[in-house]
């Protein structure tokens, strides 16, 4: 097993894939630091990467007028960042910032999409590994938007 | 003194008052003779504000203290609002202590995750109490908990002291944040993947609003459903099983629960007729 295969096998959104599988994701991987207010995507700008996190802390936020920089969700090791990816048009929906030294494995989403479409045997666990952020992420979203502390929650 | 602390209010005098944040209070009560019953985590009395009405709130308080209850309220109604206007001297009534605890003796030896949100750290703060003074007992602990914003926080000295105790893992989110908050953001089941320890031989206990009880068992997929602890709530008025106001399928929450196993609640909890 090479080394990226190795430090993707340690994180828990990979590590239950095959050896075999994580060698040929580990072509499209480098590691990337961000430090302290380094910004990781911006809204609207190309996201050619995701990122695994291995240590720190990441917000994804937006921009609202009167409000400012506004915190939608905070992620940190054993998260990932980003399915921008993978799909058209391939841009960032939200910003992203590190506000901790932030250590990560960053996958080239052009490389793994080429992967995954011309292996599919390969590319439909992974897919679905990453549906299944993406339903955790809507429901607690979507428990986010019910405001269900609020003593008078709206009617 | 009442020889029956369960049927008729005993006068209890206020000898703190605590503000934790903006509408939540803490009330310290002490009994006539100094020495109310006992109670376990997870209990509650039935506190009586007088000519307004009477609700159920839970002990928030150290087990082990033996001197005065401890309560901590949200404004939420009348009754609440009445008791946030009290002061140091003034009299509740309290009856109690009613209810099932949390199951201390059965959670003994294996890993522990409390899972809390909003005014829901209140009836879990008396467990952790509990379990601080009874540490060898229990595996590995992480307590989550979620509360609206920052604001909203409560016990913020006490969750530093706890995260030292508990090997840093305490975790803290609110669903909604101003650009100077530093910590978490996001509902509190997003908390989940920060626990550093496998959760097979772990229990669960949750304390929080229904529909977030809903959600954060549903997604605590490794613990058995047997071993994980909901603290379940309905409108209470005897509190000791009998008028039946606060039925919840054949137990009443008053006496059977309100602490109650996510096995027997988990396929009425998404019914909107119960």
């Amino acid at each position: 097993m090479n080394h990226f295969g190795k430090l993707l096998k340690e994180h828990p959104f990979f590590q239950d894939l095959p050896y075999d599988d994580l060698d040929f994701i580990a072509g499209c991987c480098t590691n990337q630091v961000f430090k302290l207010g380094e910004m990781i995507g911006r809204e609207g700008e190309p996201a050619d990467h995701f990122f695994l996190i291995r240590e720190g802390k990441v917000v994804i936020q937006t921009f609202i007028p009167d409000r400012g920089e506004t915190t939608i969700q905070t992620l940190g090791p054993g998260d990932i960042i980003g399915w921008s990816w993978l799909f058209p048009p391939y841009n960032w929906n939200f910003d992203v910032k590190a506000v901790a030294a932030t250590r990560t494995i960053a996958i080239d989403g052009k490389c793994l999409r080429k992967k995954c479409d011309d292996n599919p045997v390969f590319g439909y666990p992974v897919m679905k590994k990453f549906a299944q952020v993406m339903i955790q992420r809507l429901r607690a979203a979507r428990i986010q938007v019910l405001d269900v502390y609020h003593k008078n929650p709206p009617a | 003194m009442p020889k029956n602390y369960f049927l008729q209010p005993t006068f209890f005098r206020i000898t703190q008052k605590i503000q934790e944040t903006a509408d939540t209070f803490t009330l310290q009560l002490a009994s006539p003779d100094n020495t109310p019953p006992s109670f376990l985590p997870g209990q509650f009395n039935m506190l009586y504000a007088f000519g307004v009405g009477e609700i159920p709130v839970s002990m928030s308080g150290d087990p082990s203290r033996s001197d005065s209850y401890l309560h901590t309220i949200k404004v939420v109604g009348d009754v609440t609002t009445a008791m946030s206007r009290y002061e140091v001297g003034d009299s509740v009534g309290v009856r109690g202590p009613f209810g099932n605890p949390w199951p201390l003796e059965d959670s003994k030896g294996k890993d522990v995750v409390i899972i809390a949100g909003g005014i829901g750290l209140a009836p879990l703060r008396s467990f952790i109490y509990y379990l601080l003074n009874h540490r060898k007992d229990f595996g590995q602990v992480a307590l989550l908990y979620g509360a609206r914003e920052p604001d909203e926080i409560l016990f913020t000295n006490e969750l530093k002291e706890w995260k030292q105790k508990l090997d840093n893992q305490v975790y803290v989110t609110v669903d909604f944040a101003r650009p100077q908050w530093s910590g978490n953001v996001g509902v509190v089941t997003t908390l989940l993947s920060r626990i550093p320890f496998p959760l097979d031989d772990a229990v669960a206990f949750l304390c929080g609003p229904e529909i977030m009880l809903r959600f954060a068992a549903a997604e605590l997929t490794q613990i058995q459903s047997d071993n994980i602890y909901l603290a379940m709530e309905r409108n209470m008025k005897c509190a000791i099983g009998h008028c039946g106001r606060c039925q919840y399928l054949d137990n009443f929450i008053c006496k059977d629960g309100s602490v109650l196993p996510y096995s027997k609640v988990k396929p009425f909890l998404s019914k909107k007729e119960i």
